[in-house]
């Protein structure tokens, strides 16, 4: 099999997802050109010798239709021999982008992708896709739909996770992620988002709130009571876990992840392009997988998906320096850390979502770089990459320094 | 021209127009039929075809527009349709003639003159007007999914495209009937006016130029608030009732889910597409037993003993003036509140005449509770409260044609009250007692007049709940049967009759459903998962949240005592060591604080105590699946025991006494209905299965086995 290795990866910072949001006056076609231009020009490339790009977007309805893979690459001035496709597996889009494009190289049927990720949060609401799983009465029926914030709570609920376990990983994550900006942990992939005239627009992640305390956690109402009393949710969760006596509602806007609006690229290639380009390998993909699990509950997918790909890697847990999981959930992480028996301090090292952020189809692209710089910023080699995915699954990607 | 028609009358008037009047025979009401719609369809072929006719008003000559079908006929055609094409055949049996009707290019009006539901206003919403009679009786609405149906002849398909989408499903799936000025305001009707004015109004539509030309039949038609899967607002409708409708019928009772769908699929399509949906979905409750399970049971079997179906014949209806209820506590005041409201004067005795005021009082304070709800009257509560006279003495009974026995489940106070009932009420008035499990021939032993007393078995809440259990002792005669079924048909409620024995048929079905909720604790199944799988098996609260709301102690109390009537004989019911445990620790439910669950400020949640007294055994993987069947088949079972022993002797009443009286789950059908729903070779399958892995009470009965052997239904 034929190496797939990462050159190269950049990401916009997130803004808020809202109108008063630092990129929402950019359209995500703009935030996924000016990253498209980015990892162009930090390795100038000549974009004929692309074979793909392959973009996870998440609600690709809107001005995000229409595949917008490839009108965004051919404003960010690619050849337009580079053709482009838009993915979508809900939240683990950017990363199935990248485990897409490396199995297309490994297999010899390519020799150099660009995979990533773009979601204006803030101008294509999550959800204005429809589809039938939230709208058709028999597929409402069938998957016992619930909204993901019952699965997270019910996870918490199941495994023990009190209010104050979810807020202190909430608390921990800002914690992490302030500390990575002030030390410029990722000043070496984030770049400045530009407005229509070019000048620079946005160059930090928004959504931080570094000076939240435990108290101003605690003192938040549970997102999700309301809408699994009164609609319905909690019943049906429970007729899928009847041994549930009552839900515990312990997540809130500020133990959740952010909406947020962002983008993110990697450079993906086999050694021989790479050397013609003149590029170095920072790491090797070594496995991927992906799973389906229980709909319901939905977020419990990461495990299986990780057992999957360590199976795959010829590895286990041990063998991994950092984890980085999708913090779509503090429940989700928690429950992740439980399965596999990590301790905290390998895992979401340097923050998450739920401090900056989950602009959807962007996030996996953007964990990849993350914790490839963190890697490499430590001297570590390996990391295993999982987000819990909507509808009961989850996606894994192992990589390793070269 | 009319003669040539049998259930319409087939008239040309001096306007043109085609005058058919609805007129069916066999039954006071219209219901649709197969010769009804053949002749509607040749009707119809007759208006298109003839120049000289401008159109027609379909009206009717009963005092129903049309009640819709008929319910003994469905039971019959949907017994053992397994095969997709038949039921799609069913499904499609009306639709054509009215879909012909709807573009046979001529204005045809619908002059409702009384009830129009179900078949009945499919038919008029398939015409291109109505006109409705302002007359109180009028009342329309599609209540299919009360029955475990939906509407099957385009109602489905054309009222949301009528009204749109939301309100169409809010009258569906409600199911609830409407009067005349609500259907005008919903825009389901054209026009209300007086019945004088009916016909002339609806052949005033069509002088008038009624287009004979269907909205959605036009090019470029929307339905009125959207449709389809793009509209986010439908979609959050879809949403959240899909989601109520599987939290509230645990998905036991497929025909909500079906209508909605139905609508769903079929508004986001052409007319004639969503008619076939519509039929695809009918055709699959027709093939689901379900519907044919609750319209046997609630409608035809019950209606059945509403009339008195088992009443003895030849006995003289018997009239009831006065009655006498001994002991005023919550079921002896539940039967004098009921007996007032049938019109009835009550003597409601207790020990002092202080103990039965108070009991009065209870009544009193109920009725204030509905008339602060605004559900009573004031006038109607004083009224009532002015029919019953609580006293101590027991003279007053002289005049009584019936006297209840409502006091504790003790043999001696029994008897000794009956003793002092039967020295002053008249020699030949009825003695009852309200036991609901000591065998009546025994407690009334060595009575006067043993022919003249029975066991009449009210349930809890009385007021509410509509079932009384009829137990037939030895001595009781034909005649106190027939008077007792006299005196419940006044009360508005439903009578089985059972013979006598310990429990007499509803106690004992329900006893060994509790029991096996205890004996599942004993084996360290969580109380919580007890209770949620019961409630996804159909039962509205679970076994052992009821236990504790109700109390342990008289549970135990009856155990105990039929353990010391029966000696050596006796059989220690399977949950017999958890109640006395319970008891004896002093978990005794609610009312103690703690019980199969702990109390706090009446909140329930979960005892660690009884975790800790019965923890979950790690090697032990807990089958939701079996806990179900283990729920619902020890009632089945036990009801085939008493179908054996000859307590009861109909499987259709034993069907609507459980449901009625126990709150077996009406899905179902009943305890019968779900013997024969399984097959009963596969029942007795299942049971020997779970004698094998659960316990040896699961064993099938030698009479069950038989059954099972010679292929015999219930039905």
């Amino acid at each position: 099999m034929i190496d797939a290795f990462i050159f190269d990866h950049v990401r916009t910072p997130r803004g808020k997802g809202r109108p008063d949001g630092g990129l929402h006056s950019v359209p995500p076609i703009e935030l996924a050109a000016q990253t498209l231009k980015a990892i162009k020009s930090r390795s100038d490339l000549d974009t004929s010798t692309i074979d793909d790009v392959i973009l996870g977007i998440v609600t690709p309805v809107g001005e995000q239709g229409c595949n917008m893979a490839r009108p965004a690459l051919l404003m960010a001035d690619y050849d337009e021999s580079v053709p482009g496709m838009q993915i979508d597996r809900a939240c683990s889009s950017g990363l199935d982008a990248v485990n897409l494009g490396a199995a297309q190289i490994m297999s010899g049927q390519a020799g150099m992708i660009i995979s990533g990720g773009v979601e204006s949060m803030s101008r294509v609401p999550m959800g204005s896709q429809g589809g039938a799983w939230p709208r058709d009465p028999a597929v409402i029926s069938k998957t016992y739909f619930a909204p993901q914030g019952i699965g997270a709570d019910l996870i918490a609920t199941r495994s023990g996770f009190s209010r104050s376990d979810v807020d202190s990983y909430a608390l921990e994550s800002q914690r992490r992620a302030h500390n990575a900006w002030e030390n410029d942990y990722f000043s070496k992939s984030v770049i400045t988002v530009v407005d229509d005239l070019g000048l620079p627009l946005c160059s930090k992640d928004e959504h931080m709130r570094p000076t939240a305390t435990a108290g101003d956690l605690a003192a938040l109402k549970p997102a999700f009571a309301a809408m699994g009393e009164q609609g319905g949710y909690n019943a049906i969760a429970q007729q899928k876990y009847p041994e549930v006596f009552a839900i515990n509602h312990v997540h809130t806007a500020a133990n959740s992840s952010g909406i947020v609006d962002g983008a993110s690229a990697l450079l993906l290639g086999n050694a021989a392009q790479g050397k013609a380009a003149g590029l170095t390998p920072r790491a090797r993909i070594r496995a991927f997988a992906s799973v389906g699990s229980e709909p319901t509950i939905m977020l419990t997918g990461p495990a299986a998906a990780a057992r999957k790909a360590l199976k795959n890697a010829g590895m286990n847990a041990a063998d991994i320096d950092l984890f980085e999981l999708n913090e779509a959930f503090a429940s989700v992480v928690l429950e992740f850390m439980r399965e596999l028996n990590i301790p905290h301090d390998k895992i979401n090292v340097n923050g998450g979502a739920i401090a900056m952020g989950h602009p959807l189809g962007a996030t996996g692209g953007m964990l990849i770089g993350t914790v490839l710089d963190e890697l490499e910023r430590r001297g570590q080699h390996t990391a295993l990459i999982s987000l819990c995915v909507g509808i009961g699954m989850g996606v894994a990607t192992i990589i390793e320094r070269v | 021209m009319s003669s040539e028609f049998k259930t319409i009358q087939y008239q040309l008037n001096e306007q043109g127009i085609a005058i058919i009047l609805m007129d069916i025979p066999g039954s006071n009401a219209n219901v649709m039929g197969d010769a009804f719609r053949d002749e509607l369809d040749l009707a119809v072929n007759l208006i298109a075809s003839d120049d000289n006719i401008k159109g027609a008003v379909i009206g009717s000559v009963k005092n129903d527009f049309m009640a819709g079908g008929d319910l003994n006929a469905m039971v019959e055609m949907f017994a053992n349709v397994t095969d997709s094409q038949v039921a799609l055949d069913i499904a499609n049996s009306i639709k054509p003639t009215l879909r012909k009707l709807e573009c046979c290019g001529k204005p045809i009006v619908a002059a409702i003159n009384g009830p129009a539901m179900g078949g009945g206003l499919e038919l008029a919403l398939a015409c291109h007007g109505r006109v409705v009679s302002d007359s109180a009786k009028v009342i329309m609405g599609l209540p299919e999914v009360t029955l475990g149906l939906m509407p099957g002849a385009g109602g489905s398909q054309r009222l949301p495209r009528m009204i749109g989408i939301q309100k169409a499903l809010e009258i569906m799936l409600q199911g609830r009937p409407f009067n005349a000025a609500k259907a005008l305001e919903l825009g389901i009707v054209d026009a209300v006016v007086t019945p004088e004015k009916l016909i002339e109004t609806a052949c005033q539509q069509i002088l008038d130029g009624l287009e004979p030309i269907k909205p959605w039949d036009k090019k470029g038609y929307t339905i009125p608030g959207g449709s389809g899967f793009f509209d986010a607002g439908l979609g959050n409708t879809y949403n959240y009732l899909t989601t109520t409708i599987c939290r509230d019928t645990q998905r036991n009772t497929p025909a909500p889910l079906a209508l909605l769908t139905a609508v769903a699929r079929g508004t986001a399509v052409p007319f004639d597409t969503g008619l076939h949906i519509e039929s695809c979905y009918f055709a699959k409750l027709i093939l689901d037993p379900t519907a044919r399970n609750m319209v046997r049971t609630l409608f035809v079997s019950k209606g059945e003993l509403d009339k008195l179906s088992r009443r003895p014949k030849g006995i003289d209806k018997a009239s009831f003036q006065t009655i006498g209820v001994i002991g005023s506590g919550l079921m002896g005041g539940g039967i004098a509140q009921s007996a007032a409201k049938a019109g009835i004067d009550v003597i409601l005795l207790d020990i002092s005449d202080e103990q039965a005021s108070k009991g009065k009082d209870a009544i009193a304070k109920s009725f204030g509770k509905l008339i602060a709800k605004g559900r009573m009257q004031q006038e109607k509560a004083d009224a009532l409260l002015a029919k019953i006279t609580p006293s101590a003495d027991y003279s007053k009974l002289a005049n009584c044609q019936l006297v209840v026995e409502a006091v504790f489940e003790d043999v001696a106070l029994k008897q000794k009250v009956f003793k002092m009932a039967r020295e002053h009420m008249p020699a030949d008035a009825i003695l009852a007692s309200n036991t609901s499990s000591l065998p009546i021939s025994q407690i009334g032993d060595g009575l006067p007049s043993p022919d003249r007393f029975l066991g009449l078995h009210f349930f809890s809440p009385v007021e509410r709940m509509p079932l009384i259990e009829v137990i037939r002792g030895n001595a009781t005669s034909d005649k106190t049967l027939a008077e007792a079924l006299d005196f419940i048909a006044l009360l508005r409620k439903t009578p089985i009759i059972v013979n006598d024995s310990r429990g007499f048929f509803t106690s004992r079905v329900i006893s060994a459903y509790l029991q096996e909720a205890f004996a599942m604790v004993a084996e360290g199944i969580s109380p919580t998962l007890i209770d949620n799988v019961a409630k996804q098996a159909g039962f509205a609260i679970g076994p052992l949240a009821l236990i504790d709301d109700i109390g342990l102690e008289n549970g135990y109390k009856a155990s105990l005592a039929e353990k010391e009537a029966l000696g050596e004989s006796w059989v220690e019911p399977a949950g017999f060591k958890v109640q006395k445990q319970f008891n004896e620790l002093g978990r005794i439910g609610r009312r103690g604080g703690r019980g199969f669950y702990d109390y706090s400020e009446g909140v329930r949640t979960p005892s660690s105590a009884v975790a800790e007294l019965y923890p979950a055994s790690a090697s032990a993987v807990v089958d939701a699946e079996q806990i179900k069947q283990r729920l619902l088949y020890v009632q089945s079972l036990e009801a085939a025991r008493c179908y054996e022993e000859g307590v009861i002797t109909d499987a259709a009443e034993a069907d609507v006494g459980v449901i009625l009286g126990i709150g077996f789950p009406s899905y179902t059908g009943g305890v019968f209905s779900l013997i024969d729903t399984l097959s009963c070779a596969k029942f007795v399958a299942d049971l020997n299965n779970l004698a094998d892995t659960v316990g040896e009470r699961f064993r099938p009965n030698p009479w069950l086995k038989h059954r099972a052997e010679i292929g015999s239904q219930f039905y």
